[in-house]
C-alpha cells in the first residue's frame, strides 16, 4: 500500500448473479464507516443475469468522486469471471492496475451456442498479464462449491481483495461491516468464505 | 431492512441516492408515497415501504403512475405531505394528470421524483423528461450528489407548499441508483395531524386561463427564490477563460475532467441545482466575466437552450458568446455523461492533448478488445418460465405456418425480442402496447391480412396499461392471441408484488384479482397453462391460433425462478447421459445449446457433447424433454 495515495479505484466485475452488487457495497460501507469519501457507480446491461456487471468503487480521503472512473484509470480490479477482467482492463487498467481474478468462467449464450468462442485459458493469462501489473488468480468459485453455493465465490474474492493489502482496509475491519449486516448462518459462512479467501490470492 | 429510518442525526451512511430521496421524505415529514416500480426509480417507495409501519406512513404500489400521482394528489389536497416516485417512460402516462395538476395546484408539499436513465440501461427510452417541467411551468430540481438529494427533497417540500404547486425532481441512473456518503438530519416527531379536504374550495383548472398566468407569475418568483439557492453554487476563477454550466451528475464530472487536464484555474464550473426555471442574475452574471461557455448534462440539451435564449434576451449587457455543447457537437447527443466526455470536449476547445494510456498500451488493448471478449447477450435466466413459454409459442408458430409473429411491451420478457425469445418479437414499444397493436393487426383481414399475431403481456403489465386494449380487441371483434406470462410478481424491476399477488406494498394480505375472471368477463376465450408443461403449452397456442374468431387468452402461469428458488429446492438434479448424447451426429442441431439456450448448458468442444454447467443449472427439468434423444437425464432429488 502507498501511504502518499490519497484515493483509489477499484472495479468489481463479473457477471450478473455473482453478487457483485452486494460485494461492492459491502466494501463501500466499510470506508465509509472509516471515514473515507466513498462512491459507487454500477453498471449493468439490464437487471437479469447473464449480462455484464461491473461496479465502479472510488474511495477518497478528500472529496466525493464521481461514480465512473475515467478512462484507464482503475488502480484495483476484482474479477468474478476472467473474461470479464479482461473486458474491463481494456478500457479502465494501465500498466499500474492490479488484477485479482476468478479462474471459473461462466459461459455467454453466444458461446454456449457456438457462435462465438471462449479463449483459452493460457491466452486470457497472456493478455492479463500484458495489460496489468501484476494478476492474482483464485479459483473461487471451485472453493466456494466445496463450501456449499457458488454465491459465496464474490465473498472468497473480497478475502484476497483484503490480504494482498492495495487498499486501507484491514479484515477486521470487513468483519465488523460484515456482522452488520449478516446473522446467525449466515454471517459464519461468509466470514468462512472470507478466510477462505486469505490463503487462496496467488500469483 | 431498509435503513433509511435510523433515528441518528449527524451520523454518515453509505447510501443509494433513491435511499437519500426516501431518507429526504422521512426528514420533510412525508405521509403518503406511492410509484408504480421502474429502474432506476423504484428503490424510492421500496425503502419507504420497508419502513411504513414505524414510521407511520401510508406507501403504495398503485397500478401505474398515473394512478399513483392521483393517490398522492388526493393526500396532499388533504394535508398531507406526498411523495409520487416513476422512471421516465412512466412520467408519460402520469402528464395526462399532471398537466391539470399544474393548474390546480396543491395544499400540502406535493414532489414529484422522475428518475432518468441515460444510455437506456434498463429501459426501452433514454427519454429525457425535463421538458415536462417547463410544459407544465413548474419547478425542477436536480441533485448532483447523493447528500444533495437528501436535501433537496427535504427543501422541495416546503418550496410546493410556498408556491402551491407540485415540485418536480429529476434524478437519473447515476445519482438515483449509485451511492455515496450522506449525513443524516432530524426525524420529525409525529404531528398526529387529522387529514381533512376542505370542501368549501373545489380544486379543478377553471379558470383556466387565470391559473394558466398565475403559473407563468409563479415562475418570476421561482427565479428569485432560486437566486439564493445553495443548490446553484460557482467554483473556479473570477473570469474564467471558459465557463462549464452543468447539473445533475455533470458537476462531479466537470470537476474531474478539469484536475486531469490541470484546467482548474482557466475553467469555472457553474452547477445549476434549480433547473426550472433558471436563476437568471445567477447565470447572466456569470456568462458577463467569460467569452466561451460549455454545457455539460444529461440527456437532451434542456439546460443548453435554456441558457441560450436568457443570452438572447440580455445580449447588449453580456456580449458575444461563444456556446459549446451538444449542438455544437462537443458533446454527443445521445448517451450517459462521463469525465471522459467532458475532458474530450475541453481538449478540442482548448487544443488540449490529453492521453489516458499510451499509444502501446491502447493498441495492446485495443487487440485484446477485437479478439477475446465474447459478447454477452442477455438472456433469461436460468429455470427463466419465459424461456419455456417463447420456446412453445415458437414451435405453435411454426406448427400453423402462417407467417405469424408476436408483439410486445415491457418487461423481462421484452429479451424475447432477441436470440432469447428466438426473435419472436416483432414490434413494441410502451406498457400495453403489444394487446393495443395485435387489436389492430387482427381487424386487418378484410383487407387480405392472415398472419396469426399474438400480443406477449406480463401479469404487472396487465394491470397498468393492458386491459383496455383486451376490452378494446373485444369490444371491436378483433381476432387477436394474447399470451400473459404469470410470473406472480414485477420481476424486471426487483420483484415487487401487483393486484395479482394477493399481497400489497404495507405487506397487507389482499385478494388477489383473478386475470382469467378479469380477461372471461371482457368476452375473451381464456386457457391456463403451466410453460413447462412443454407439449400442454402448445396444444393450447396452437387452438388458441386456429380459433379464428375474437380474442384469445393464453396464461401461461408459473412463479418466477429467482423468487420460486428462494422457497424451494431444486426439483431435479440435471445431467447428461455421454453414452447417448450423440452430439453432432444426432441431427438435431444442437437444440439444447444452440437452439434452446439455456445459460445452464455447455458444448463440452473435446468430447462435442452437451453438458451441463452445474454452477449454473437450477434443475428445471426442461431441456431433458426438448433433448430428442433422451440424452438429458432429469432425476428428481428427494
Amino acid at each position: 500500500m502507498n501511504p502518499e495515495k490519497n484515493f483509489y479505484n477499484l472495479i468489481i466485475t463479473g457477471v450478473g448473479g455473482q453478487g457483485n452488487v452486494l460485494s461492492s457495497q459491502l466494501i463501500g460501507q466499510a470506508f465509509v464507516h472509516k471515514g473515507y469519501f466513498t462512491t459507487i457507480g454500477e453498471t449493468y446491461g439490464a437487471s437479469q443475469r447473464g449480462g455484464s456487471v461491473m461496479s465502479h468503487i472510488r474511495i477518497s480521503s478528500k472529496k466525493q468522486l464521481s461514480p465512473l472512473i475515467p478512462k484507464g484509470k482503475a488502480d484495483i480490479i476484482v474479477a468474478l469471471e476472467p473474461v470479464e477482467a479482461l473486458r474491463v482492463l481494456t478500457h479502465y487498467g494501465n500498466p499500474e492496475t492490479v488484477v485479482i481474478v476468478n479462474t471459473r468462467p461462466i459461459y455467454p449464450v453466444d458461446v454456449i451456442s457456438g457462435k462465438e468462442a471462449y479463449p483459452e485459458f493460457a491466452e486470457i493469462k497472456k493478455s492479463l498479464k500484458t495489460l496489468s501489473r501484476k494478476v492474482y488468480y483464485v479459483s473461487a468459485t471451485d472453493q466456494a462449491m466445496e463450501m456449499g453455493s457458488p454465491i459465496l465465490g464474490n465473498m472468497i474474492m473480497i478475502g484476497a481483495l483484503l490480504q494482498v493489502n492495495l487498499l486501507p482496509l484491514s479484515m477486521e475491519e470487513f468483519r465488523q461491516t460484515l456482522s452488520k449486516n449478516f446473522n446467525g448462518k449466515r454471517l459464519e459462512t461468509n466470514l468462512q468464505a472470507l478466510e477462505q479467501g486469505k490463503k487462496m490470492a496467488r500469483v | 431492512m431498509s435503513i433509511i429510518d435510523l433515528d441518528a442525526p449527524g451520523k454518515e451512511l453509505l447510501l443509494m441516492g433513491n435511499e437519500a430521496i426516501a431518507r429526504g421524505a422521512l426528514e420533510a415529514g412525508v405521509k403518503v408515497c406511492t410509484a408504480y416500480p421502474g429502474t432506476p426509480s423504484t428503490d424510492i417507495i421500496e425503502n419507504l415501504a420497508s419502513v411504513a409501519k414505524p414510521m407511520g406512513l401510508y406507501v403504495e404500489w398503485s397500478i401505474n403512475e398515473k394512478v399513483a400521482l392521483e393517490v398522492a394528489s388526493a393526500a396532499s389536497f388533504s394535508g398531507l405531505r406526498a411523495l409520487c416516485a416513476m422512471k421516465q417512460n412512466g412520467l408519460n402516462v402520469a402528464s395526462d394528470y399532471l398537466l391539470s395538476l399544474n393548474l390546480i395546484g396543491i395544499e400540502a408539499g406535493l414532489l414529484l421524483v422522475t428518475c432518468d436513465d441515460p444510455s437506456a440501461h434498463s429501459s426501452s427510452t433514454e427519454q429525457d423528461s425535463r421538458p415536462f417541467a417547463k410544459l407544465a411551468d413548474l419547478p425542477l430540481l436536480e441533485p448532483s450528489t447523493f447528500q444533495e438529494a437528501k436535501e433537496m427533497t427535504k427543501w422541495a417540500f416546503a418550496l410546493s407548499e410556498e408556491m402551491g404547486i407540485v415540485c418536480l425532481m429529476r434524478g437519473v441512473t447515476r445519482t438515483s441508483h449509485a451511492r455515496g456518503n450522506v449525513t443524516l438530519g432530524p426525524l420529525p416527531s409525529p404531528d398526529g395531524r387529522k387529514a381533512w379536504f376542505d370542501k368549501t374550495r373545489q380544486r379543478n383548472t377553471h379558470p383556466v386561463c387565470q391559473k394558466h398566468d398565475q403559473l407563468h407569475r409563479n415562475l418570476i418568483r421561482l427565479e428569485e427564490i432560486f437566486a439564493a439557492s445553495p443548490f446553484n453554487q460557482y467554483i473556479g476563477p473570477e473570469r474564467p477563460k471558459a465557463l462549464i454550466i452543468t447539473c445533475g451528475s455533470g458537476w462531479l464530472y466537470s470537476q474531474e475532467a478539469l484536475e486531469l487536464l490541470g484546467l482548474e484555474d482557466a475553467v469555472g464550473v457553474l452547477k445549476i441545482g434549480t433547473t426550472w426555471p433558471l436563476p437568471t442574475t445567477m447565470i447572466i452574471e456569470k456568462l458577463e466575466k467569460t467569452p466561451k461557455v460549455l454545457f455539460v448534462e444529461e440527456v437532451d440539451s434542456f439546460l443548453e437552450g435554456n441558457v441560450k435564449e436568457l443570452a438572447a434576451d440580455f445580449s447588449g449587457q453580456i456580449g458575444p458568446k461563444t456556446f459549446f455543447g451538444k449542438r455544437s457537437q462537443h458533446i454527443p447527443f445521445f448517451g450517459e455523461m462521463n469525465a471522459d466526455r467532458v475532458i474530450d470536449a475541453l481538449g478540442k476547445i482548448f487544443q488540449v492533448r490529453y492521453q489516458a494510456r499510451s499509444p502501446r498500451y491502447e493498441a495492446q488493448a485495443a487487440e485484446v478488445a477485437e479478439k477475446m471478449l465474447p459478447s454477452r447477450a442477455l438472456g433469461f435466466c436460468p429455470g427463466c418460465p419465459h424461456r419455456a413459454s417463447y420456446w412453445s409459442i415458437k414451435n405453435a408458430l411454426q406448427l400453423d405456418n402462417r407467417q405469424g409473429f408476436a408483439t410486445y411491451d415491457i418487461g423481462c420478457y421484452a429479451l424475447g425480442r432477441g436470440p432469447a425469445g428466438y426473435y419472436l418479437l416483432k414490434t413494441g414499444g410502451a406498457m400495453g402496447t403489444g394487446t393495443g397493436l395485435a387489436s389492430g393487426f387482427g381487424k386487418l383481414a378484410s383487407f387480405g391480412f392472415d398472419q396469426p399475431v399474438v400480443a406477449m403481456c406480463g401479469d404487472s403489465t396487465f394491470f397498468h396499461a393492458a386491459m383496455p386494449p383486451l376490452v378494446n380487441a373485444c369490444y371491436n371483434k378483433s381476432n387477436l392471441v394474447m399470451v400473459i406470462l404469470d410470473n406472480s410478481t414485477t420481476a424486471m424491476t426487483g420483484f415487487q408484488p401487483h393486484p395479482g399477488v394477493g399481497r400489497n406494498a404495507m405487506g397487507e394480505e389482499v385478494a388477489p384479482v383473478d386475470i382469467e375472471a378479469v380477461c372471461h368477463s371482457f368476452g375473451a376465450k381464456v386457457s391456463v397453462t403451466d410453460p413447462f408443461d412443454l407439449e400442454g403449452t402448445k396444444q393450447k397456442m396452437l387452438q388458441a391460433l386456429e380459433d379464428p374468431v375474437g380474442a384469445k387468452v393464453v396464461i401461461m402461469r408459473r412463479q418466477c425462478q429467482m423468487l420460486k428458488g428462494k422457497e424451494e429446492k431444486l426439483p431435479y438434479q440435471v445431467r447428461v447421459n455421454p453414452e447417448i448424447c450423440i452430439g453432432d451426429d444426432c441431427g438435431c442441431d444442437r437444440l439444447c445449446t444452440r437452439v434452446f439456450k439455456c445459460p445452464g448448458l455447455m458444448w463440452d468442444n473435446k468430447l462435442a457433447q452437451a453438458r451441463i454447467d452445474e454452477v449454473i443449472c437450477v434443475g428445471c427439468g426442461v431441456c431433458a424433454d426438448i433433448c430428442p434423444e433422451k440424452a438429458i437425464i432429469k432425476e428428481e432429488i428427494r
